[in-house]
């Protein structure tokens, strides 16, 4: 089957692609500049809609988390339900996808029409290895956003749910807290953390992959960011599967 | 002996099933200028990736400063490409940068320049190219032109001795090609280097190059210098340097009979 | 180089915002105390329990349904081997006669603890420091269970002698 032998070739790549960016991420270290400014354009750029998504993703979690628990009379529950869902799963979950819409397709796109304009092949010619100016910084910035983006999701959404559930609802203010802090471990916050540089990896990657890979022609670069969010999206589920069942069975 | 700064010898180079070079020979001599003209199509790009080495012939060799370049490993192609200078057809400057980091760059990547020195010696590049005012633009604020003039700076700041010219005519008003003509003759022999000129362009290659080269059908069909070429009696040659719609190079493309599209009835019931 | 202080500051604000939260989730969640909801104006209260279930800081303290107060703190007193709870009542209500019951409750059916003061009828009320002497543990309920059982066994085994 072609699709399937295309596709491991695409593993294939992906992985010596990974190779060679980490090599690079030694030299580009030395440029901290170049690194500030990919964080900046990954990580501070995403931030109003992060926080934005977040607000709601919490507000939701508390409408539907009481809706739930009230079945059971379990509504004190609110706290903890939210907290963990939101440290869990859905902060790192809905941020890299959120990372990869925003902050990936730029990344694609910076990458690609760098590529379209022999921008990439002049940094060859004058011996510049592109892999160390433009594709590793850009790599290591995502990975330093993702975690932070994912802590202000996560810290967003859960007021958001205290917003809806203790002022809309009713939940007890008290309750809600300390319960969750009861429930909470700091194993929780760690899955979180695991998981959002798991995906910041992961969204980074696959992000300067398909810039650097790009066809050179103005399709290229659009097809290119397609592909970016496609692949970004569906790994980043798959990954999130993985790394609970890891986490469940610790 | 001649001095060959690069020396192109049987080369062969295909992509796929595309043959796009089939036994050519280009030799450029150390201090002069020299061309690669030839209709579109005909790979003189993929000519100066061979000679850059980014890519590897098929078949023959490829000598650059007196070297086969086909066995070089990543050091010792950057150490080659340090030595040249590339001049790209849309001037590839870095979107991210003014005009004077832009033609800093390949000095602050190679070098611990103090920045007072950094700073004369990209205003004297952007001085010989005549864009010392610009410094502080955005390569989107520039005209074609000035763009292109801008990325012949840079190629020349780290002074290397071969500067590569792919196209450097496209797509310029008139003056901008007779400034872009006069640059590339007077900083060749300014700075005592050699130039490699790929273009179309017969008129403004017909006043500053010392040879040139004719590529069709992946072979070199003619050489030498300019009035030699004008004077060829080749009908490729000439169809080429006339700029004749037909001949050698055919307008029509391939089709079948004319007359027999055009009476077949089947579609009239 | 492209305008890059602003660049900078963004960046260094970013990463401080992000940092914080990342802060707050790891210290301020995990079962650390958080002075959320000071109440300052409350006075204090404390009554003992044999056993007050998963009773938490925090839980509120209600009168006829309607929050009083907050429990300030659980602790365990190893002499009388008892649950000192010490209730953090609002100054408002402050007419709690002295010799009210403070129950254990639970909200909803499986739901979390609170305390419940049920009022009593002495012309004395609380006052900063005071102590509820009436109260009534949390109904765990295993041991209801296991009642139920132990009744219903012991049940037929009557039923048995007294029936045919």
């Amino acid at each position: 089957m072609t699709s399937l032998a295309g596709s491991l070739s695409r593993i294939g790549s992906v992985s010596v692609f990974l190779l060679r960016t980490l090599a690079a991420c030694g030299p580009a270290l030395r440029r901290p500049r170049l690194i500030v400014h990919q964080i900046y354009n990954c990580g501070a750029r995403s931030l109003v809609i992060i926080m934005l998504c977040g607000l709601f993703v919490g507000m939701v979690l508390g409408l539907q988390g009481y809706d739930l628990l009230a079945r059971f009379g379990s509504e004190s529950a609110l706290g903890v339900a939210a907290t963990l869902g939101l440290l869990k799963e859905l902060g790192p979950v809905v941020t890299a996808l959120l990372f990869a819409g925003r902050a990936g397709t730029a990344l694609t796109s910076e990458i690609g029409l760098m590529r379209a304009t022999d921008q990439l092949t002049a940094m060859q010619i004058m011996a510049v290895d592109p892999m160390r100016h433009v594709v590793a910084p850009r790599f290591i910035g995502g990975i330093i956003a993702m975690p932070l983006l994912v802590a202000v999701f996560d810290v967003v959404g859960i007021y958001g749910s205290q917003l809806v559930g203790v002022t809309l609802m009713g939940v007890d203010q008290g309750t809600f807290w300390s319960q969750m802090q009861n429930a909470v471990d700091l194993r929780d916050v760690n899955e979180g953390i695991v998981k959002s540089l798991a995906f910041g990896l992961l969204c980074s990657l696959l992000a300067v992959y398909e810039g650097y890979n790009t066809v050179p022609t103005a399709e290229g670069v659009g097809l290119a960011t397609t592909r970016t969010v496609v692949a970004s999206s569906v790994m980043t589920l798959v990954v999130d599967y993985m790394l609970t069942a890891a986490f469940i069975k610790l | 002996m001649r001095d060959l700064v690069v020396d192109v010898r049987g080369v062969h180079y295909g992509v796929g099933s595309r043959r796009i070079f089939d036994g050519v020979d280009i030799a450029v001599e150390r201090g002069s200028v020299t061309a690669v003209m030839g209709p579109s199509g005909t790979g003189k790009t993929t000519l100066l990736r061979l000679v850059t080495g980014q890519v590897a012939p098929g078949a023959g060799t490829v000598r650059v400063f007196g070297e086969d370049i086909a066995g070089y490993g990543r050091r010792q192609l950057f150490a080659l490409r340090r030595r040249m200078g590339m001049l790209f057809q849309n001037g590839a400057l870095l979107t991210d940068l003014d005009v004077f980091e832009n033609v800093a760059f390949p000095v602050r990547q190679h070098s611990r320049l103090p920045e007072p020195l950094l700073r004369r010696l990209v205003l004297m590049k952007l001085q010989a190219v005549g864009l010392r005012g610009a410094e502080r633009l955005m390569p989107q604020e520039l005209s074609g032109g000035m763009a292109r003039r801008v990325a012949l700076a840079r190629a020349i700041v780290m002074d290397p001795e071969v500067l590569i010219y792919d196209e450097p005519f496209v797509g310029l008003d008139p003056i901008s090609m007779g400034v872009v003509c006069r640059l590339i003759r007077q900083l060749n022999d300014a700075l005592g280097i050699t130039s490699i000129l790929v273009s179309h362009d017969v008129q403004e290659v017909a006043t500053i190059a010392d040879r040139s080269y004719l590529l069709a059908d992946g072979k070199v069909v003619a050489s030498g210098s300019s009035p030699e070429l004008h004077a060829s009696t080749d009908p490729a040659v000439r169809q080429f340097m006339d700029g004749a719609a037909d001949g050698p190079v055919p307008f029509h493309y391939p089709a079948g009979d004319y007359r027999e599209q055009l009476l077949d009835v089947g579609d009239l019931r | 180089m492209v305008p890059n202080r602003s660049l900078e500051v963004g960046t260094g604000l970013f990463v401080l915002l992000g940092f914080a939260a990342l802060g707050f989730l790891t210290t301020q969640l995990p079962g650390t105390r958080i002075g959320i909801a000071q109440d300052a104006d409350t006075y204090r209260v404390s009554a003992h329990f044999d056993n007050v279930g998963d009773l938490k800081t925090g839980a509120p303290v209600t009168m006829a349904g309607v929050k009083v107060g907050r429990v300030a703190s659980v602790a365990f007193d190893s002499r009388e081997y008892k649950a000192v709870v010490s209730l953090a009542i609002n100054r408002q209500y402050d007419r709690i006669p002295d010799d009210s019951w403070a129950n254990i409750e639970t909200a909803g059916l499986l739901g979390a603890k609170y305390v419940g003061i049920d009022a009593g009828g002495s012309d004395g009320f609380l006052k900063d420091k005071g102590i509820i002497e009436n109260t009534q543990s949390a109904i765990v309920l295993e041991k209801l269970v296991n009642k139920l059982f132990a009744a219903f066994a012991g049940n037929k085994g009557g039923s048995r002698e007294e029936g045919k």
